[in-house]
């Protein structure tokens, strides 16, 4: 049964108090055995992949160099039929067979290695899916106790339980009231603010007609008129 | 100093700017878990509960208990919160037991261990915020 389920059941049967284990002790530490193990598989794991690694590259040099080997005598047995001496080009042609037989086992052993390189790789990719699983199902338990935990202490601070804090309603319109005071505090505020301020004053005289607040541009034009027969 | 400490003076040093305009009052609860009790200023009904919880930093708001839920109309209400879950940005809704059988609605939202007090900051004050855009939509369900 998963970690997850276990805990279900463990709430569902009423064991969500500080105290109460939703999950085994013993399981726990089986998940934690598990992790470690997988941890050390892949440390492992990522020694021998090194190990392997260059086991294969040898060999992959050695395939290389043979391959080469053939082609350079391959040249020369051909050199040699045409000049006729076939004699001497059974004998490198005997040395090319040679060599191919080299080069097919280290060939084999590359393909071996590469096969080992995968299959390892697959294993270390595994050890890790498993510590990622187990490490957030542990999570999951480690989390259930802490909320528990803090639970506890949030209901013994708040003596008879955290209900006692609310009545939601009630807290809900005491909080709008609080919120509501201070915007009404702030608009008077804000009132205060405009009717002390200079621009008020402006504002009344505007409304009133006099003051700076010009009447378009037939009020400039009367003006400027005034001005043009004043310096005549 | 205790993560939760640290992150508690981080907020108090904080410009008005950086607060989002929000008084935080933090108080240490003592208990085999540690927890801080973060009380917005102008919102003391609805305090906000931090605890570090193995991997995670859990943000928990109490919104109403389960004896204030019109009995015929709670599973009415929990699919409506379970509906509003994904849409209610930063916090989900929850249930947890408060002792002797007694249980209560929460709202709560889930942190790294690694968030900045800024995270922090916002997650709070988006929680309270929730809470009590929660309990007034819900409201009718509540005796």
């Amino acid at each position: 049964m998963s970690i997850f389920s276990k805990i279900v059941t463990a709430i569902r049967g009423g064991a969500s108090e500080a105290g109460q284990a939703v999950v085994d002790a013993n399981a726990i530490r089986i998940f934690e055995q598990e992790i470690r193990d997988s941890k050390n598989a892949i440390e492992k794991g990522k020694r021998d992949l090194t190990g392997i690694m260059a086991d294969k590259m040898k060999e992959d040099r050695k395939v290389t160099e043979l391959s080469a080997d053939i082609t350079q005598y391959e040249q020369k047995a051909l050199q040699l039929m045409e000049k006729g001496d076939d004699t001497l080009a059974l004998e490198v042609a005997e040395k090319i067979s040679e060599i191919e037989n080299e080069l097919a086992i280290h060939k084999n052993a590359s393909s071996v290695f590469e096969t080992k390189i995968a299959s390892l790789k697959e294993l270390m990719k595994k050890a890790e899916r498993t510590i990622r699983d187990h490490e957030r199902e542990l999570n999951m338990v480690k989390t259930t106790e802490s909320v528990q935990k803090a639970q506890s202490s949030i209901s013994k601070n708040y003596g008879s339980g955290i209900g006692k804090l609310g009545d939601a309603k009630e807290s809900l319109n005491r909080i709008k009231a609080k919120q509501q005071e201070r915007e009404d505090r702030m608009k008077a505020a804000e009132q205060l603010d405009s009717e002390n301020g200079a621009g008020t004053l402006n504002e009344k005289l505007a409304a009133a007609g006099v003051g700076e607040k010009s009447n378009g541009g037939n009020d400039v034009m009367a003006r400027l008129k005034a001005k043009a027969a004043g310096n005549k | 100093m205790s993560q939760l400490e640290n992150i508690a003076e981080e907020i108090s040093a904080m410009d008005e700017g950086q607060r989002g305009g929000m008084d935080f009052d933090f108080q240490p609860i003592p208990g085999d878990q540690e927890v801080m009790q973060v009380i917005i200023e102008g919102r003391e009904e609805l305090p906000i509960f931090l605890a570090e919880a193995d991997s995670q930093l859990l943000c928990i708001c109490y919104l109403f208990s389960e004896d204030e839920v019109q009995a015929d109309k709670r599973s009415e209400m929990t699919d409506l919160m379970l509906d509003m879950n994904m849409p209610m940005p930063l916090s989900s809704f929850g249930k947890t037991e408060i002792g002797d059988g007694k249980h209560m609605y929460v709202v709560f939202g889930a942190l790294s261990l690694k968030s900045t007090a800024a995270d922090v900051v916002l997650e709070i004050s988006t929680l309270s915020a929730n809470a009590i855009d929660a309990i007034e939509a819900l409201s009718e369900y509540l005796a």
